[in-house]
């Protein structure tokens, strides 16, 4: 656990760099993390975002499947807007722990 | 310089030979696992492990219940080996088996595939073994990439981070 300024914020993070408590999020982080991942964040990345944001809150636990049948985003859209790590970067972009699904 | 760099994987090719639901399962979840950490996949499908790709079986693949030693009845209790032969437990067991992957979210064969792909995973059949139980290219998934030789899946296993990986 470490403790690191994003966007002005100074926010506790995991060795991956997810935040620890989600309730310390908000967009200018999200967008910080993001361009660090070479991603630039449109309004589509912030519904899926939000998304995730809301399971995690429910407790639930994400998995692409879940995710691409949201009726959000569907898989291809979810490999589009978060290439090479469609749950793990956009989990890490949402503010929310490391996904332990493995599908 | 630093001998503890990491050099992450960059490629996996996977080899699929056989049909039974948890070996085509168990290349399905790292084929799909791999593609989620953004590494190229490859899966190459040969012999009995055709039938995953092959549209009248691959939503009806079976586990073995006789020759198995790992069966176990629900409870936990061992399963007689001569109770497997019985005609439709195979299916019964095998179709119990598929709904309780499905409670944790494991999808069925097509919808699996469709995963993979989706992320740009590419998925194959083997010439020789097309040849053999004479398939033809419509009898296949529609998505199958292409029916490949092992030369030609050779060549697609190139660079010094891949990995292949049998089933």
């Amino acid at each position: 656990m470490a403790v690191k300024t994003i966007a002005g914020v100074q926010v506790n993070v995991t060795d991956d760099g997810y935040l620890e408590d989600m309730d310390q999020w908000n967009e200018d982080i999200a967008k910080e993390i993001a361009s660090e991942m070479g991603i630039e964040l449109t309004d589509e990345h912030f519904k899926v975002l939000n998304y995730l944001r809301e399971k995690t809150k429910e407790g639930a636990s994400l998995s692409i499947r879940s995710v691409g049948k949201s009726g959000v985003v569907d898989v291809k859209g979810l490999y589009k807007l978060f290439p090479k790590g469609p749950l793990k970067f956009s989990s890490k972009i949402a503010g929310i722990p490391k996904p332990t699904s493995c599908i | 310089m630093d001998s503890k760099e990491k050099k992450p994987l960059e490629k996996v090719c996977m080899i699929c030979a056989k049909g039974a639901l948890e070996d085509v399962y168990a290349a399905l979840v790292m084929a799909n696992g791999a593609v989620m950490e953004g590494i190229e996949t490859h899966l190459f499908f040969t012999f009995f492990g055709l039938d995953a790709i092959t549209k009248k079986t691959m939503n009806s693949l079976h586990t073995a219940t006789t020759g198995n030693p790992a069966m176990r009845m629900p409870g936990g209790l061992p399963f007689p080996t001569i109770l497997g032969g019985l005609p439709g437990v195979e299916a019964a067991v095998s179709s119990m088996m598929r709904k309780q992957m499905e409670d944790l979210d494991m999808p069925p064969v097509d919808e699996f595939l469709e995963l993979i792909t989706a992320g740009g995973g590419k998925v194959y059949a083997c010439k020789l073994a097309v040849d053999m139980f004479k398939l033809r290219k419509e009898d296949l998934w529609d998505d199958v990439d292409g029916i490949l030789t092992i030369g030609e899946f050779y060549e697609l296993c190139d660079g010094d981070r891949t990995q292949i990986i049998f089933t």
